[in-house]
């Protein structure tokens, strides 16, 4: 609907996009795989290694931040036309902070139980690289639909690999699986949580932020390895490959 | 930005500044909006927080009383003023609850304790800490029964030298790989008794009673 206000041109009766049409197979493939966040783009670290000692912290923080990215995204792409290039920085800072802290107030007023989870990880979205990176690379350059689908591809990519990022540091440093999720999620959900060996001692360096380090870079090293092998080769960005 | 002819007042340097001016503009007001809206219902969920870790510390139908609206100050640690909390059961206050802070490994250990006429704790609870996952955070009921190895204990029981962790020499266990977080808190449950000890008359002192305004 708003979409056709940004854009003069387009007719207005018409509800299917008369503009170039968008390849949304692509918007999703690059958001979870091809440009994820994490795994490619290498943004948004320092919520990522904060919060991913658990596989449970990791989902909570990445439904806060798919949200988020969402919101912002669609923000974003209704005002495209009347944000000026030079001042769009302050401008997504604004956007950003003032949707994180409605977030966090409205939660903490109605699904406070929720809150008292997720209250921790729902600030840090403030801070979150990538979501300014959605805004500034996809949201202010395409109509409202499309940067709806960027911002939960990405978001989905997000929370896959902090998920994936918990999984591995929990299984390894306290040998558990899921813990607290049904502190999360609610009770029906305490089936997720595992011990996947007793009398684990537990291997307190994959907890804290250094064993983050280690294993994302190794998770990175794999899908590296694995493009390569199935000689998808056409991610030639990150030339200078940071960090893997 | 693509559609090219209607674009060039985004240049100007007066646009830009008064459109960033509205978005901070239509932000600000979004919040103090939500702010007022959400304000109540924030104070309403907190306060019902307060209660709800203030009752944990006390067996089920213990009290009868609201937790909130009872309350005292006395001279705590370093004679800093301490809240005090009074359980009533039928009008006789029962026991007296109030908060410490316990300095953990990796910052303060918040926690409220119980403690009955006898000066036996009826149970601790922590309320926030930011101790490392897995390790430390056994603390929380939610992770780990051990809180409860402090129902019952006081001063006497076991004796002063022995509140410590095992591996201090005394009482409580500690955790695999923390013994930091748990010292601490011992340290911080220790301290607590020892202000009550000081400070049970005035604690228990039933001055303003718990709806009367002092005059009356």
């Amino acid at each position: 609907m708003s979409t056709a206000t940004a854009e003069p041109q387009a007719a207005a009766g018409v509800p299917q996009a008369p503009r170039p049409a968008f390849d949304y197979r692509r918007i999703v493939a690059n958001g979870l795989w091809t440009e994820n966040m994490v795994f490619t783009q290498m943004l948004a670290l320092c919520p990522l290694l904060a919060v991913t000692s658990s596989a449970t912290n990791g989902l909570g923080m990445g439904i806060a931040t798919t949200l988020v990215l969402v919101m912002s995204n669609i923000v974003v792409a209704l005002l495209r036309n009347w944000i000026s290039p030079s001042v769009r920085i302050p401008v997504f800072v604004v956007i950003l902070a003032g949707l994180v802290t409605l977030l966090d107030m409205s939660l903490n007023a109605w699904l406070h139980d929720l809150y008292k989870v997720l209250g921790l990880f729902i600030a840090l979205i403030a801070v979150n690289c990538g979501v300014y990176g959605r805004a500034e690379a996809f949201a202010s350059k395409h109509p409202l639909l499309p940067s709806i689908v960027d911002g939960i591809a990405v978001g989905l990519g997000f929370t896959l690999a902090l998920v994936v990022l918990g999984t591995v540091r929990e299984i390894l440093g306290t040998g558990t699986l899921f813990s607290g999720a049904s502190m999360l999620l609610g009770e029906p959900f305490r089936f997720m949580e595992m011990t996947l060996f007793d009398d684990y001692q537990g291997f307190l360096l994959m907890i804290l932020p250094p064993g983050g380090f280690l294993a994302l870079g190794f998770l990175i090293a794999a899908k590296r390895v694995w493009e390569t092998r199935r000689g998808q080769r056409r991610t030639a960005a990150l030339p200078d490959g940071a960090g893997a | 930005m693509s559609d090219g002819a209607s674009t060039k007042h985004l240049d100007s340097l007066w646009f830009q500044g008064v459109s960033l001016g509205a978005v901070a503009l239509v932000a600000t007001t979004a919040l103090a909006f939500a702010y007022r809206t959400a304000g109540p219902a924030i104070a309403l969920a907190e306060a019902r927080d307060v209660a709800a870790s203030l009752a944990q510390v006390l067996p089920e139908n213990f009290h009868d009383n609201d937790l909130l609206a009872d309350t005292t100050r006395v001279d705590g640690v370093d004679g800093r003023p301490l809240t005090v909390h009074r359980a009533r059961r039928q009008g006789e206050v029962k026991a007296v609850i109030f908060q410490m802070v316990g300095k953990g490994y990796a910052g303060p250990i918040r926690l409220v304790m119980g403690v009955d006429l006898e000066g036996r704790l009826t149970g601790v609870r922590i309320t926030g800490h930011t101790e490392t996952p897995g390790l430390g955070d056994k603390i929380e009921v939610a992770r780990h029964p051990w809180v409860h190895s402090f129902a019952g204990k006081s001063l006497e029981d076991p004796v002063p030298a022995r509140w410590a962790v095992k591996k201090d020499g005394g009482e409580f266990d500690q955790f695999a790989g923390a013994t930091i977080t748990p010292r601490a808190v011992v340290q911080a449950v220790k301290a607590g008794l020892d202000v009550y000890a000081a400070q049970r008359a005035a604690m228990l002192a039933d001055a303003p009673a718990a709806n009367g305004s002092p005059s009356e």
